[in-house]
């Protein structure tokens, strides 16, 4: 693998998580329990769709194969997409989809403050850019967390029973490969495994606050940044996202 | 219902305004979290760079029934207002 094949996957994980969750966001738009976090959510998804273009611009530049940010969300099979499985599972209740949004942001901002240091300009540039975003989206989901989980009886075992089927998930955001190991040489982007201190303590202190119990196993489904198994969610999610530039190729409005 | 967010009035203070101006009403939970509903409502487009929120009931409000004795009184008090002196063109705008 080369210098710029590692850097193309590596861009493709951080377009295709925003992209991916992007999406699963915006399903909630006009259905979220209350006007206010409607919007919000409706807010956090453009946000990261918007994060999306930035970084699939990218990678269609260093590919070099002259494909835009679109082509490369739109015209990709499922087996090509390398974001973390997180991002792909269904929103589930409210609860669900604000505890996955804290355990992806937590992530999100340590991740682009690293890279704000990026030997590549480009990368730098876009992280300085999404790291304001991404600050707003942390402290929101987290407040949402913990006032859910110290909530009602009812509210409390809906956030810890999301917190315990999404938890499995959260072990592929650290876990690294030759793809991260040659974004570390060469200064691109920081090894993944050096944040998950930082992140437990992050994801520690809301969960105590919420009064919830982060499970015991660090048992991790894997095989999304990758690409190597995808769970079957993305297919269904692609398909909706994907369906009108397959069936009109290259429609515009 | 008793379970329903207490709802919050909303002011603004726009890029070159000198004051807040109250810009709508929203529900939360409470007041950050009004604050940060205010950011997504009310500021999407630009439109400000300091928020406040109050809760409703702590607005003190006049009566509209009580318009005769509060308004009325000054419509006829033209003197009040300050158009019957000169003033100098050094002034500027005022």
């Amino acid at each position: 693998m080369t210098r710029d094949e590692a850097f193309l996957q590596f861009l493709l994980r951080m377009g295709d998580n925003t992209l991916v969750l992007g999406h699963r966001v915006s399903e909630w738009c006009g259905h979220a329990p209350v006007l206010e976090e409607d919007i919000a959510l409706a807010n956090t998804a453009l946000d990261l769709i918007g994060q999306t273009q930035m970084w699939l611009a990218l990678a269609g530049e260093v590919q070099g194969e002259g494909k835009s940010a679109d082509d490369l969300a739109f015209l990709r099979d499922a087996w090509d997409f390398r974001n973390v499985l997180l991002v792909e599972v269904p929103n589930g209740d409210f609860g669900r989809t604000l505890m996955r949004q804290f355990l992806f942001d937590a992530w999100h901002k340590l991740m682009l403050e690293r890279l704000m240091n990026s030997s590549d300009e480009r990368v730098a540039a876009i992280a300085a850019k999404a790291v304001k975003e991404v600050t707003y989206h942390v402290e929101r989901s987290r407040d949402t967390v913990v006032g859910l989980g110290d909530g009602t009886e009812e509210s409390h075992a809906r956030m810890q029973e999301a917190l315990d089927y999404l938890w499995p998930y959260v072990g592929e955001l650290f876990a690294a490969d030759a793809v991260d190991e040659a974004m570390v040489a060469a200064g691109i982007a920081p090894d993944p495994a050096s944040l998950r201190a930082d992140y437990d303590a992050l994801v520690g202190a809301a969960m105590a606050e919420a009064t919830l119990s982060l499970p015991k196993s660090d048992f991790a489904h894997k095989g999304g940044r990758n690409g190597r198994m995808h769970t079957e969610h993305l297919g269904h999610l692609l398909t909706q996202m994907q369906w009108l530039q397959r069936a009109y190729p290259g429609a515009t409005w | 219902m008793k379970n329903e967010w207490p709802l919050w009035e909303v002011f603004i203070r726009g890029q070159h305004g000198m004051s807040h101006r109250h810009v709508g009403s929203l529900h939360a939970p409470d007041a950050e979290m009004a604050i940060k509903n205010a950011r997504d409502v009310y500021t999407r487009r630009n439109e400000g760079v300091s928020i406040w929120v109050v809760e409703a009931r702590h607005i003190a409000a006049s009566s509209p029934s009580d318009k005769g004795p509060l308004y009325e009184p000054s419509e006829s008090k033209v003197y009040r207002h300050p158009t019957f002196f000169d003033i100098p063109d050094e002034v500027g705008a005022m």
